[in-house]
């Protein structure tokens, strides 16, 4: 760990990883909640490339571009895809074999 | 258009002229991509010009660096609304590597390391409008900014500059790269504001 | 609880200075309607000939009303952030949308130990959970190591003398433990040297791995990660720690 990094605690705004360009699922879940009409950063994906499972919470978002691009913490495969145009929001999700999605209580 | 912040203006230059419609001009370079930046030895990158036929032209970095290079001082326009004007760029033309390729494609795929592609018209690469560019403001191309090198093509939106460009697939069917498949206008003419799929 | 995606029109009502780069910014939301202690909100802010931008912030207060409370820190050459910092005044209006996330979040009725880790101003969702403890009158006990580079940088700090209830002789802090770790510069008469986090800070103001409790992890993405490798390290499952990353970004 760079001391400098740590020392540079301090920005508030949430999720983004300093040298790596990519944001937490967190800071996503709004543009996927006004997609999705639901809650989403609890739910668990399964990696359609390493077939690993985890939280929508801990994707890495790259979300400074035309879209935003949520892929695996693990393996990098491009999970979801999301492109927000002013008519309509467009979805690729061929990167995730499954999404779990807990029914909010 | 919703409620205005009082005060608020971005970070722009007020002085803008001579853009596209929509855009805003910036003094920065924002780094933009749609994930994380490649490492590529330079011992093990090729660039590579595939054709419909199947047949491939490949160059090594020092290969690349032997070729006549050009030095482009060109205006780049983000469909993200910032443009920049006058940025200095040194690469290799385009035309120069398809100088002895033999093709009748219309359509070029170019592909990225990390896995990132884009579309354009074969015309659009030729003609002295498209560089393989290895340099930026006299100094060797970031990673950040898609080096060791990206496609430059200054004319079209600027995802159409593929960072990282591993090669140009020369096709005779038009294929949808990245951001055309979700909801991006296929060829992107910033001056036509060919932002999204029907603009 | 009802999800809320529209962008709501909000009016700024209340600010705070935190520290010279840092302040805290409360809005009235008409129609917001609540939010859990660690969620945040994306606020848009709009300019005169329709430019706009986005930003995601941590909200820094629980529940109350309409009223959603940030903390926002300057981010050098940034865009949203020094407007936020250094110009907005009460009365002026943005939109926001939210509440969002559910991961990263307390809720009162969760059992067991909390223990928050903060780095810088990762604090801010970390604080709205301890604000959440105390609005609620809750017993979990809750244990807050914050790290930061000198005193000067600390938010919060008459806020957590009071609630832990400092000066009273207790000695218990009302259930609420509160540990700096400074990574720069220490007040007079801090014992600890100056430093990033150690496994050793998170063992002496934690709690033991078989506590059941559950760690929630707040900061840059370096701070994050090293925390989370350390809990791991003391014996805590992966399962019991909740990480949040925060940086620099375009501001």
């Amino acid at each position: 760990m760079d001391e400098s990094v740590v020392d540079d605690a301090g920005m508030n705004e949430v999720g983004m990883g300093e040298g790596a360009r990519y944001v937490d699922g967190n800071a996503a879940a709004g543009a996927f909640a006004e997609a999705f009409g639901t809650e989403v950063s609890a739910s668990t994906l399964t990696c359609a490339g390493c077939g690993r499972a985890g939280r929508f919470a801990d994707r890495h978002v790259y979300d400074r571009g035309p879209g935003m691009v949520a892929r695996c913490p693990y393996c990098g495969e491009v999970n979801v895809h999301l492109v927000r145009t002013p008519t309509d929001v467009w979805l690729d999700l061929r990167g995730s074999s499954s999404w779990r999605i807990p029914l909010s209580g | 258009m919703g409620i205005v912040t009082r005060g608020f203006r971005g970070r722009r230059d007020p002085s803008a002229e001579k853009l596209p419609p929509g855009q805003y001009l910036t003094r920065e370079f924002p780094v933009l991509s749609a994930g994380p930046t490649p490492d590529i030895p330079l011992d093990q990158w090729r660039f590579t010009i595939r054709t419909e036929d199947g047949a491939e032209r490949s160059w090594t970095w020092r290969e690349l660096l032997d070729l006549p290079s050009e030095q482009p001082t060109v205006d780049i326009h983000c469909v993200t609304k910032w443009s920049k004007l006058a940025t200095r760029w040194e690469g290799v033309s385009v035309d120069t590597l398809l100088a002895d390729v033999s093709t009748s494609a219309r359509y070029a795929l170019a592909h990225s390391y990390g896995g990132y592609s884009t579309n354009l018209p074969l015309a659009d690469l030729r003609d002295g409008k498209a560089w393989i560019a290895y340099r930026y403001d006299g100094r060797d191309l970031p990673g950040e900014h898609g080096g060791p090198a990206r496609l430059l093509v200054p004319h079209l939106y600027f995802w159409k500059s593929a960072k990282w460009v591993s090669g140009i697939e020369l096709r005779a069917d038009d294929t949808p790269g990245f951001w055309e498949n979700l909801g991006y206008h296929n060829y992107g003419d910033p001056w036509r504001e060919q932002r999204y799929t029907g603009d | 609880m009802a999800q809320r995606r529209r962008w709501l029109p909000a009016r700024v009502t209340d600010i705070h200075t935190e520290t010279p780069t840092t302040r805290s910014v409360v809005f009235e939301a008409p129609g917001w309607g609540g939010h859990l202690a660690g969620q945040h909100v994306d606020v848009k802010l709009i300019a005169e000939d329709g430019y706009s931008a986005e930003r995601s912030y941590s909200m820094a207060a629980p529940e109350d009303g309409d009223r959603v409370a940030l903390t926002v820190q300057r981010v050098r050459d940034g865009e949203v952030s020094p407007y936020l910092v250094d110009e907005m005044m009460p009365g002026d209006e943005v939109e926001l949308r939210g509440p969002i996330g559910g991961w990263f979040v307390w809720r009162p009725e969760e059992p067991g130990p909390v223990l928050l880790v903060a780095g810088g101003s990762g604090v801010v969702p970390l604080m709205a959970m301890v604000r959440e403890r105390a609005r609620v009158g809750s017993a979990v006990p809750f244990r807050l190591v914050y790290s930061v580079r000198s005193a000067d940088d600390a938010f919060y700090g008459e806020e957590l003398s009071r609630l832990t209830g400092e000066g009273n002789g207790d000695g218990d802090g009302n259930g609420l433990g509160v540990t700096l770790l400074y990574t720069r510069s220490a007040p007079p008469g801090t014992t600890r040297p100056v430093g990033r986090i150690t496994a050793d800070d998170l063992s002496d103001a934690g709690w033991p791995p078989d506590a059941g409790s559950r760690a929630y992890v707040c900061g840059p993405t370096a701070f994050v990660e090293a925390v989370a490798g350390l809990l791991q390290q003391l014996g805590h499952d992966p399962s019991t720690i909740r990480t949040e990353r925060f940086g620099p970004t375009g501001g």
